[in-house]
């Protein structure tokens, strides 16, 4: 059985979804499209998957997400609908349960934050709403966990019993019901022969929902009818056909309030929002406000926290590895096999495994931000100055996550409604400098820059946003001459983010690179330890050799490092490695130059002047993306081509911007 | 008078919703349409956009796109 969870954003359904799956979820992406769907099996029961359906306030494709919760409801025909709605909120709640019941699957609504509403002295006649719109009704708290089990218990149900929603007219008399009466019998029989309800497919069509109409293949008579079923109901109600379809659905769902819903006057909740967004989003303290917790965000993760985490690890694997290699030694194995088990993939999964607590931490603080509401106030402050760069404020959530990893950031463009603004989000992705690359930051300061740690990593994620900047300004000339799309969004009640949530979200992406590690990287340092312990005529040479694979591939690059003044084939090809996974570049580095930690700190000065350790970190901070941003923003582009252009691209971003900075670090130093 | 020129606490009923495509019929499905009850709360600290409030909830929206939306302030505050 697979029950579709379907609401508003900011309704608490992610919440939900957890509580009815537990850790038992699983990510995908729907097939021709990269809106990221979970899926979980419901805790305790084996036969009934739930779909978390992204967070929507209407079905009139407004951006990808609508599209993607129509067509699954249609095409895939989960056996029940289970639509989850914000209690203190309502009314715009129940616009889209109206749309969703039209659809005649068996249906679910459950009230949310229940607990709130009656805190605040508002109340809600079940059994009435119930029956006006002719639907169980059930109220739950998500995120206090009651209620749920009964939902889940009435949501199997009634996906058993396939009871579809009661038939109710909840267009009343008047114009617009006539057109909409009028139009249901025109289409029916195409909608028949889809499979939807002709009241749904009516609406659709008057609304102008271009890819019902072709599923519906009407025929131009009947489109006429259509249009003059329309124009009458525009002419006798004063208000166009998308307005009026829209004021008869408000006016029901108020006439329905009216009768079953006590609302809270201003609840506390909101008062508290109110409270805090007079610091927030204060015209004075707004902007100094959001640096400082960005600010002490990076303090946590790269020297408080998780930095602290990751040396522990580090020295936890350094020993795990000295004791297998041991331990193989007295065993006798060949030793070849040996230098591929410790120098290859000890040496290359293990430090890329002392990073993941940086990871971890990073997305525990975002994860944060985005549950308890403050994300879209950044939006609602940062508007209008990406407004100048051609995008708009939720354009800087998926740059902000950009931070983290490109590869989340990249599909969290999708939340943008307009494909321009996505697109050229997604290019400007890359300029953030993601925390893969933090190893080579660390590892450069700590050999050129160790008094200055701090201030030279802020110069470079600060390089990378004004890069991106001026990208951007030459993007939005140039190719995106388009129109950036409607700012319009929801302010949703701060609320404490729930501790299961965020550290699932914790856990996922702590999943998501520990597989990382021992898929893309494990392969990579497999490869890089062939390449290196090989000749060309496939003979073993020893690690460093001028005569292996790799030093062969990294001569014939390195010359064109030569104006950046790093023209060693090692460093060459640490970059190379590092299109497998940025982390990758460090523990080439150390394979290469035989060295770990402090020591190949110190290697590394033998090879860098100041001068040309600036460069290099200016250029690895801008080339191209790992494979597995490449292939996210791939999925997103949709051309192999433009991917590949937009990677060259990047390089020679990096490479002009590494020499300019290579030049004017000349000039200062 | 247009949502953008409304002062700050100034409650309003909308009469008109301007605009076309995409962006208009987002601002319908969520709820302003005419005859809404709209009140203006804060203006965001560069300016633009502006945050309101209707329906018991609040959003944001650019000063550009409020005003193609036609209100009518309430006379006694």
């Amino acid at each position: 059985m697979v029950i579709a969870l379907v609401g508003n954003q900011n309704c608490g359904k992610t919440t939900l979804f957890n509580q009815l799956t537990g850790s038992n979820q699983h990510v995908g992406n729907f097939p021709g499209v990269t809106v990221e769907h979970k899926s979980g099996e419901a805790k305790g029961r084996k036969d009934c998957t739930i779909v978390d359906l992204p967070g929507i306030y209407s079905i009139r494709p407004y951006s990808g997400e609508e599209v993607v919760t129509r067509n699954f409801i249609i095409d895939n025909s989960p056996d029940a609908i289970l639509n989850i709605a914000d209690a203190t909120n309502i009314e715009r709640n129940l616009y889209l349960t109206l749309q969703l019941a039209e659809m005649g699957k068996p249906m679910v609504l459950a009230l949310n934050m229940m607990d709130e509403l009656l805190g605040n002295h508002g109340s809600v006649n079940i059994e009435e709403l119930s029956s006006r719109l002719g639907i169980p009704v059930l109220p739950i708290s998500a995120a206090k966990n009651d209620g749920v089990e009964e939902l889940l218990e009435l949501t199997m149900e009634t996906a058993r019993k396939k009871q579809k929603p009661k038939k109710v007219d909840f267009c009343g008399a008047g114009p617009v019901h006539r057109c909409i009466h009028t139009v249901s019998h025109v289409v029916e029989d195409h909608a028949d022969a889809i499979g939807v309800p002709s009241r749904f497919a009516a609406t659709r069509v008057i609304e102008q929902d271009e890819e019902i109409i072709k599923r519906l293949g009407l025929s131009e008579n009947e489109l006429e009818l259509v249009e003059h079923a329309a124009l009458e109901m525009e002419r006798e109600s004063g208000l166009d056909r998308n307005a009026a379809l829209a004021d008869m659905r408000y006016r029901f769902i108020e006439s329905v309030c009216a009768d079953t819903v006590v609302k809270a006057q201003e609840s506390k909740e909101q008062q508290r929002s109110v409270k805090i967004d007079k610091v927030l989003t204060n015209k004075y303290l707004a902007i100094p406000t959001f640096l400082a917790i960005m600010a002490f965000i990076f303090w946590m993760t790269f020297d408080v926290i998780g930095q602290r985490l990751s040396d522990l690890l580090a020295v936890g694997i350094a020993m795990f590895t000295d004791w297998v290699d041991a331990l193989l030694t007295a065993y006798g194995l060949n030793p070849v096999v040996q230098s591929l088990i410790i120098d290859g993939v000890f040496a290359g999964v293990g430090s890329m495994l002392s990073f993941l607590p940086l990871i971890v931490v990073l997305f525990f603080f975002l994860s944060i931000l985005e549950d308890t509401g403050y994300m879209s106030r950044v939006a609602f402050v940062m508007d209008k100055l990406l407004r100048k760069i051609g995008l708009s404020g939720r354009s800087f959530v998926p740059m902000l996550i950009g931070f983290g990893c490109s590869v989340p950031a990249v599909m969290a463009t999708r939340t943008l409604s307009s494909e321009r603004d996505r697109k050229m989000t997604m290019l400007l992705v890359p300029f953030m400098s993601c925390s893969a690359k933090i190893p080579i930051y660390a590892l450069f300061t700590a050999a050129f820059f160790p008094g200055d740690k701090l201030l030279v990593m802020t110069l470079l994620y600060i390089g990378g946003m004004l890069t991106g900047i001026v990208a951007a300004k030459i993007l939005s000339l140039t190719s995106f001459t388009g129109k950036p799309v409607p700012f319009v969004m929801e302010l949703p009640n701060y609320r404490m983010p729930s501790l299961k949530s965020v550290l699932l979200l914790m856990w996922e992406k702590a999943r998501d690179f520990i597989r990382r590690a021992f898929t893309v990287i494990f392969l990579a340092t497999i490869v890089i330890w062939f390449l290196q312990h090989f000749d060309a005529k496939l003979n073993i040479v020893e690690a460093g050799d001028g005569s292996s694979l790799l030093s062969l591939i990294g001569m014939s690059v390195a010359p064109i490092f030569a104006p950046l003044g790093f023209a060693d084939w090692r460093i060459a090809t640490s970059l190379i490695t590092g299109l497998m996974a940025k982390e990758a570049v460090v523990s080439t580095m150390g394979v290469l130059m035989n060295a770990s930690g402090s020591a190949l700190a110190a290697a590394l000065t033998g090879v860098f002047t100041t001068q040309s350790a600036i460069a290099f970190l200016a250029f690895a901070l801008l080339y191209t993306p790992c494979v597995a941003a490449i292939s996210a923003m791939r999925k997103e582009l949709g051309s192999g081509l433009k991917t590949a252009g937009v990677v060259i691209g990047q390089c020679c971003v990096a490479w002009i911007v590494a020499f300019a900075v290579y030049c004017v670090a000349g000039l200062v130093l | 008078m247009t949502l953008d020129k409304l002062p700050i606490g100034k409650r309003a009923v909308i009469t008109s919703v301007g605009g076309e495509g995409n962006l208009r019929n987002h601002l319908l499905d969520m709820g302003i349409i005419p005859k809404t009850v709209v009140s203006v709360r804060k203006t965001a600290p560069l300016g633009d956009p502006i945050e309101i409030s209707l329906r018991g909830y609040t959003m944001t929206l650019r000063k550009d796109d409020a005003s193609k939306i036609e209100v009518l302030p309430f006379e006694e505050e």
